[in-house]
């Protein structure tokens, strides 16, 4: 984590950033996650394209029926098809999961900057709200929050994100505090740059690398606890379709009808499993010291 | 070490102060008044809308408010249910135990599991050993807890038929959710032991204790095991947290009457004084087991000076 080095006026950049990309073609993890993700980002987004049916629309007489050709996954109890569904349910659950992480990762990184670039009081307040935050571990703090907001997919991501806030701030704080001695910082302050500049244009870039890396895996995080929200009936609300939420639908069903939890869980897993492999071979490029 | 400890619990105070205030004011925060879900279907007239609201204090200016709750709050008193109307300390202290019995068996089989693999990854570093072993941990940690918990129960219950799928009380009732807690906790232990550990045998130390001709075997539990273990105690407390996160999913699934199942309740049928007194004690619970974790870390680690 500290051993970021400060920037280098580069005249080779784009030898560089080949020689970078070449790093990342050869980390199996990097290519093997990479690939398994845009394939699921590709079937989410092209739902309406690979299926003809709504993930809405129920076929009456085909309820609980097993995996066949005309319903590749099968159907649920309301005769649904969970191959459609999964599709449309997943477009919900990535969204979950970008959109939280961005809330998270946006704040935490900007509390970081501010609470090392600042120090004093500022940084003493700061970190004890983190502090605060961290005293509800887990997905709890996600509860308290949908408890006082109302269970809405929106306040899911406000959620998800919020929680996620103190990884980002501790990780950055602690970068800022050792980059802000270097020579160049004293340098761009002595030129009359501005706090936000120094802290935007100087630090920011070399405390990108942990950021990255921690980034990929709030992603595959914010997934399985959206998710969670929503199989404990706080997120995404019926009819629509959810990963979590269709976990939680076939719970009943398990015992006759185990492909109506089965695929969904797999959905989330292999996507879960594909960002962690990503995150994994970025962390082993960027930040090997960094550990998860 | 006193100082040290003394510090230490200083230290937390404005932590635990913030906590105290967050949770206040989440009743305030919520959108709804607390006194009509306290009435709930029954006949709601002003006046006696007015009356729960000064009996539940709720009229008074806010800093009163809180005082009057941590005052009750120190003295054990977290109010009462807004829909059973028990109060909520009995209420928490008769769903604990079953958490506790569920934490602890899963904090058991992750170190088992994730300090065996992590071990056993380490020692055939680049081996198939080691790739087969760190895909396992990669799985575990991708494994949501709630579709875990629904494979154990298809595979262990519905298809063997060996296990009850649901319920508490008893050690086969105990050991799916166990096992599905544990995974997740398992899989990240498992992962940070192995890199500890191939850390430690690549330290000067460990080569001197080789040459002096001592066998594999003392050089792995005398030197490299007591030095790489002790990182992992700063993930306990992370690891703590997730078992008790994890509760509130697999206590649901697996129907066990414990704090995590009470708590999803409550936050469904919007049981304020439950969730905040619920709130309260488990965030306060965990400030302190991460200050006890603080101390053991500092007791184990001879390198760390309390100051």
């Amino acid at each position: 984590m500290t051993n970021t080095k400060p920037a280098t006026l580069d005249l080779k950049q784009e030898n560089q950033t080949l020689r970078f990309f070449k790093r990342f073609i050869r980390s199996r993890n990097v290519v093997v996650g990479s690939i398994i993700l845009l394939t699921i980002i590709t079937l989410v987004l092209l739902a309406p394209v690979i299926t003809s049916v709504e993930p809405t629309e129920q076929f009456r007489r085909n309820r609980l029926e097993p995996p066949s050709a005309q319903f590749l996954l099968g159907t649920d109890n309301l005769g649904r098809d969970i191959f459609t569904r999964i599709l449309y349910g997943g477009q919900i659950s990535l969204q979950v999961g970008l959109f939280s992480v961005a809330i998270g990762a946006t704040l935490g990184v900007l509390l970081g900057l501010i609470a090392g670039y600042f120090g004093g009081w500022v940084d003493t307040l700061i970190m004890r709200l983190i502090d605060m935050m961290l005293a509800f571990p887990g997905i709890l703090l996600a509860l308290v929050i949908i408890a006082v907001l109302g269970r809405e997919l929106q306040n899911v991501m406000i959620a998800v994100g919020v929680s996620s806030i103190p990884v980002y701030t501790r990780v950055v704080r602690g970068s800022t505090l050792s980059i802000k001695q270097f020579d160049f910082i004293l340098a761009t302050q002595a030129l009359g740059a501005s706090s936000w500049r120094v802290m935007l244009l100087h630090i920011l870039p070399n405390v990108m690398a942990p950021i990255i890396v921690i980034t990929t895996n709030g992603v595959a995080g914010a997934i399985i606890a959206g998710a969670a929200l929503s199989f404990l009936g706080l997120g995404q609300q019926p009819p629509d379709p959810e990963w979590g939420l269709m976990l939680n639908e076939g719970r009943e069903y398990i015992r006759v009808a185990a492909w109506v939890t089965t695929f969904p869980g797999l959905a989330i897993m292999i996507t879960v499993l594909a960002i962690n492999l990503l995150g994994d071979g970025l962390r082993d490029i960027l930040d090997p010291r960094l550990r998860l | 070490m006193i100082k040290y400890v003394i510090k230490r619990l200083l230290q937390a105070i404005p932590t635990v102060f913030l906590v105290t205030v967050a949770v206040f004011l989440m009743l305030h925060l919520t959108p709804g008044d607390p006194a009509e879900v306290f009435l709930g279907d029954k006949r709601s007239t002003p006046e006696l809308l007015e009356r729960v609201r000064e009996d539940m204090g709720l009229n008074r200016p806010l800093p009163e408010q809180y005082l009057s709750y941590m005052g009750n709050a120190l003295r054990g008193d977290l109010g009462r249910s807004l829909q059973t109307n028990i109060p909520v300390t009995d209420q928490i202290l008769n769903r604990l135990p079953w958490t506790i019995e569920l934490a602890m068996m899963a904090m058991l089989l992750a170190s088992i599991f994730g300090i065996g693999i992590g071990i056993i990854s380490a020692l055939n570093h680049n081996t198939i050993i080691d790739t087969v072993a760190m895909s396992l941990a990669l799985i575990g940690i991708s494994m949501p807890v709630y579709w875990s918990s629904l494979l154990l129960i298809l595979v262990f219950a519905v298809y063997l038929k060996i296990l009850p799928a649901i319920g508490q009380g008893g050690l086969d009732r105990l050991i799916l959710p166990a096992i599905a807690l544990a995974l997740v906790s398992a899989g990240s232990l498992a992962r940070m032991v192995r890199s500890s550990m191939l850390e430690v045998l690549n330290q000067d130390y460990v080569l001197t204790a080789r040459s002096k001709g001592l066998s594999e075997k003392i050089v792995v539990s005398r030197h490299v095991l007591q030095n790489a273990l002790i990182p992992v105690v700063t993930i306990l407390g992370l690891m703590f947290g997730n078992l008790l996160s994890g509760a509130v999913l697999t206590e649901t699934i697996f129907a066990r009457l414990g704090i995590g199942q009470m708590y999803v309740q409550a936050v469904l049928q919007k049981d304020f004084t439950l969730v905040q007194g619920t709130t309260l004690f488990i965030a306060l619970m965990y400030v302190f087991i991460n200050i006890l974790i603080d101390l053991i870390y500092v007791v184990v680690d001879p390198r760390i000076r309390y100051d």
